[in-house]
């Protein structure tokens, strides 16, 4: 049963990030509230776990860090340590190094060559000073109550468990282990109620257990237990030099692990009890005794390119009304093989009748298919926010300003690439609102606004989008210096700045080239603009757009498609090329009569529902040859971007139809105008149109 | 003995050229090709690769000769290149021809026909010359390490 490590990789950073997750919300909050030890226990779990995991993963580094980490937790926990900022402060920069660790494991599979022996020998310089403090009574009670609180003390003596596995010739077992000259055992491991990678578990387990000898037997068969097939609990024969309570000590550091019971077969019961007293063994023996094994298979690992990924955790749910679904395509597959065959007998009505039913019940199973596989692609943007508060944290400190951070709708579901997408954009825009849209606590004084500024992360679902705000309460964006820094940078002329609306101008901030400070700061001025921000929310069919009350603050909204893959759209005729409009762009359809078409400014429009609407050529636009149009009427989609609209003349309407989404690869990146292609029905491509771009 | 190397060999009006086998991934028959605005002359569109979108580059704009319609004959070629899959319009592909490194001379520069800098060495096999294009080069793409 030998598994490649690597595919288990994922699953530890997966489970790593969102345990620093929790640990970084746990700092933010023990920073404000520092005598509350609850929090510290928590912390003190989460290093143990990823302790823990990454000593299986053969991870020295991280498990090295969290260990020291530990220690310095444990004294503070037990009251020899007093929590104060510079405390608070190393476990941020734990937490950074950590964070970094995980982050090269997921690219190269590697820990990187991130040097976090300083960090080590500042913790253990805190450890060994204010540890050695304390009484030596004072510690080793501290060490039991560890023990207690510890989730994973549980100890069970090793006569009481039944053993499943069945041994018929336990002497030739145990004379077989002599004749090796190793010691055979009963294990019987029980992961915890909740745990929901079993096999993982238990694959780690037998991962720990093969490095240090040899796996005969196993209740239930590996194979079952690599499928899953066990309630809680697994027992494995092993042979070993390993003692017992070695094996049982690395077997209780796997996380999801309940309780690991050892019995050695060839000791009465009497020796079992003895050697149980000892257990209790010192953690960094046991760590030194363990470092050559760790060499060793770091050396291992080293060939090993292990760039994981991209995965998502998937709730059973959902992937069992897929399977449903999958099962009901399967049954119209044959429904429609049978219309088939009837078919060749009789071409009667009836026979027509069924076909079309059989295609509209396919029709629904398609869709709802559709809809359960983008399910399963969605996650919460909380994975995208929760490192803000720390950023909104650290920021606030640099610049000197107090600002607190409300977020709201962690839970609103998007894609999973929307998700890789989103978080640089909104560190621009959160940095933006500290930076300049927050002003300082004195001048908000002045202004007569709480000292406290405040910026607004929300997100909720709106329709077939998701919307993302972030608002602040600071100056907001002043029109005028707007257009007095635009008219400097020559992006808009002095007469064009003139006509445009205080709306448009505070949109010409995400043209390229536009930065309204002066001074460079740290923070903001590192040469990306909003508009990269614009353009990244615009590679995946998003929008953003700013409010401002000047003097009241501004906020910034992002809209994004809930799905990426696959859209309605509109399929239109240009000459004898196709193309698709996504449907959510899409206001109406009508058809304008060619008279009323007029010119201002080298732009045709045309007066619609008392509004001017200007009118795009298509043909123009997509680089299509044509004859001048002599059609009275022409037909014209009408779209909109924000609440400006304009109209699409196309030559005629196909027809509404559900199109799946293929990139144009990226040897033809950037086509102005293009979203993307699709593949039609009979196999030729068609390319999306993104009215975006248009106007 | 030197050792050979391996070229797909294609056809332009009547001169053939070769392209290192490495690079290619297969030959395929004129599929129909989706025009892309806003591209180069030389970039045909694009095609439907078995679910892939796969951009075609028409060999013949690219060096300069006269346009011609598709033939029974005419193929795309689909190479990879740094991680690019694209595909290029041939007047014909058959045959891989295996060359010996002696064999092999550094381009004259005596040709005016076209740009010289896509061809990178001339082949010789069975008294036939073969140009041994740059595909770096005729695809515009840069070298990445």
């Amino acid at each position: 049963m030998h598994m490649d490590m690597s595919q288990y990789l994922e699953i530890f950073i997966d489970e790593s990030k969102e345990h620093l997750q929790t640990m970084n919300e746990i700092l933010l909050i023990l920073e404000g509230d520092v005598d509350n030890l609850s929090h510290l226990g928590e912390i003190f779990r989460i290093a143990h776990t990823i302790k823990g995991m990454s000593g299986t993963m053969g991870f020295t580094k991280v498990a090295d860090l969290t260990h020291k980490m530990e220690n310095v937790l444990d004294l503070v926990r037990n009251g020899n340590l007093k929590v104060d900022s510079t405390i608070v402060d190393i476990l941020f920069e734990c937490f950074d190094a950590l964070e970094e660790y995980i982050d090269n494991l997921e690219k190269t599979g590697k820990e990187g060559d991130l040097d976090s022996s300083e960090l080590v020998k500042k913790l253990t310089i805190i450890a060994e000073n204010k540890g050695t403090a304390g009484t030596t009574s004072k510690k080793s009670e501290a060490k039991k109550t560890i023990k207690e609180e510890s989730p994973k003390a549980e100890k069970v003596e090793a006569g009481d468990v039944d053993f499943h596995i069945q041994l018929n010739d336990i002497d030739s077992i145990i004379n077989k282990a002599v004749e090796l000259g190793v010691k055979s055992y009963l294990i019987k491991v029980t992961v915890d109620a909740g745990c929901m990678l079993k096999a993982a578990r238990a694959f780690i387990v037998f991962n720990t257990l093969e490095r240090f000898g040899e796996i005969l037997k196993s209740y239930p068969l590996a194979e079952e237990i690599e499928d899953e097939r066990f309630d809680e609990s697994f027992e494995i024969l092993y042979f070993s030099k390993l003692d017992e309570h070695y094996i049982q000590t690395e077997l209780m550091r796997i996380s999801e692990i309940a309780s690991v019971y050892v019995r050695t077969l060839n000791e009465s019961e009497m020796a079992i009890e003895e050697k149980k007293e000892d257990v209790e063994i010192d953690l960094n023996h046991i760590e030194s005794k363990e470092t050559d094994v760790k060499a060793k298979e770091e050396s291992q690992s080293k060939g090993d390119k292990g760039k994981t990924s991209k995965t998502v955790r998937v709730e059973i749910g959902r992937l069992d009304n897929l399977m449903n679904l999958v099962s009901e395509l399967i049954i119209i597959k044959t429904r429609l093989e049978d219309l088939d065959t009837t078919n060749h007998r009789s071409n009667d009505q009836g026979s027509k009748n069924n076909m079309n039913e059989a295609i509209e019940y396919l029709e629904r199973i398609t869709t709802s298919l559709h809809d359960a596989v983008m399910k399963v692609r969605m996650v919460p943007v909380e994975r995208t926010f929760n490192r803000f508060p720390r950023l909104v944290r650290d920021l606030s400190k640099e610049l000197g300003k107090n600002i607190r951070l409300f977020m709201s709708g962690e839970e609103t579901e998007v894609d999973r690439t929307v998700i890789d997408e989103i978080g640089d954009p909104l560190i621009h825009l959160i940095r933006n609102s500290l930076d300049h849209g927050i002003e300082s606590p004195a001048d908000r004084m002045k202004a007569g606004k709480d000292e406290t500024g405040f910026v607004a992360l929300r997100a909720y679902p709106d329709g077939n989008t998701v919307v993302i705000e972030v608002e602040d309460d600071g100056k907001g964006i002043n029109p005028e210096i707007i257009k007095r820094k635009a008219v400097e940078k020559k992006i808009v002329s002095k007469e064009e700045a003139d006509l445009m609306s205080d709306k448009d101008l505070i949109n010409l901030l995400f043209r390229a080239g536009f930065s309204t400070v002066d001074k460079v700061t740290d923070l903001s001025g590192r040469g990306v603009g909003l508009d990269v921000v614009k353009s990244k929310i615009e590679a995946i069919n998003g929008t953003v757009e700013v409010v401002s009350i000047l003097g009241q603050g501004s906020k910034f909204i992002i809209r994004l498609p809930l799905t990426l893959a696959i859209i309605q759209a509109l399929m239109v005729n240009l000459n004898e090329e196709k193309f698709a409009i996504p449907l959510n762009n899409i206001k109406e359809i009508t058809t304008i009569e060619t008279s009323k078409i007029t010119m201002v400014q080298d732009q045709e429009v045309v007066l619609y529902r008392n509004k001017t609407l200007p009118i795009i050529r298509m043909k123009d636009v997509l680089e299509i040859e044509y004859a001048p149009e002599t059609l009275d009427e022409l037909i014209v989609v009408i779209v909109k971007k924000g609440d400006v609209e304009a109209g699409l003349v196309v030559d005629s309407l196909i027809g509404q139809q559900e199109i799946v989404i293929k990139s144009l690869g990226k040897y033809l990146t950037g086509i102005k105008a293009i979203a993307g292609a699709t593949i039609l029905g009979n196999g030729s491509v068609a390319l999306i149109v993104d009215p975006n771009q248009l106007f | 003995m030197s050792d050979m190397r391996e070229f797909v060999t294609f056809r332009l009006n009547q001169e053939y050229y070769g392209i290192n086998i490495q690079n290619v991934e297969n030959i395929e028959k004129v599929l129909p090709i989706t025009r892309i605005p806003y591209t180069l002359n030389y970039v045909k569109g694009v095609i439907n690769l078995r679910g892939i979108i796969v951009p075609v580059v028409d060999l013949r704009a690219r060096f300069g000769l006269e346009k011609r319609t598709t033939t029974d004959e005419s193929r795309i070629i689909i190479v990879n290149l740094e991680d690019n899959k694209i595909g290029m319009l041939v007047d014909s592909s058959s045959e891989v021809l295996q060359i010996s490194e002696d064999d092999i001379d550094a381009a004259p520069n005596v040709r005016r026909e076209f740009n010289n800098e896509f061809i990178k060495n001339i082949g010789k096999k069975n008294g036939r010359i073969i140009m041994l294009i740059d595909l770096h080069k005729v695809l515009n793409i840069e070298h990445v390490e």
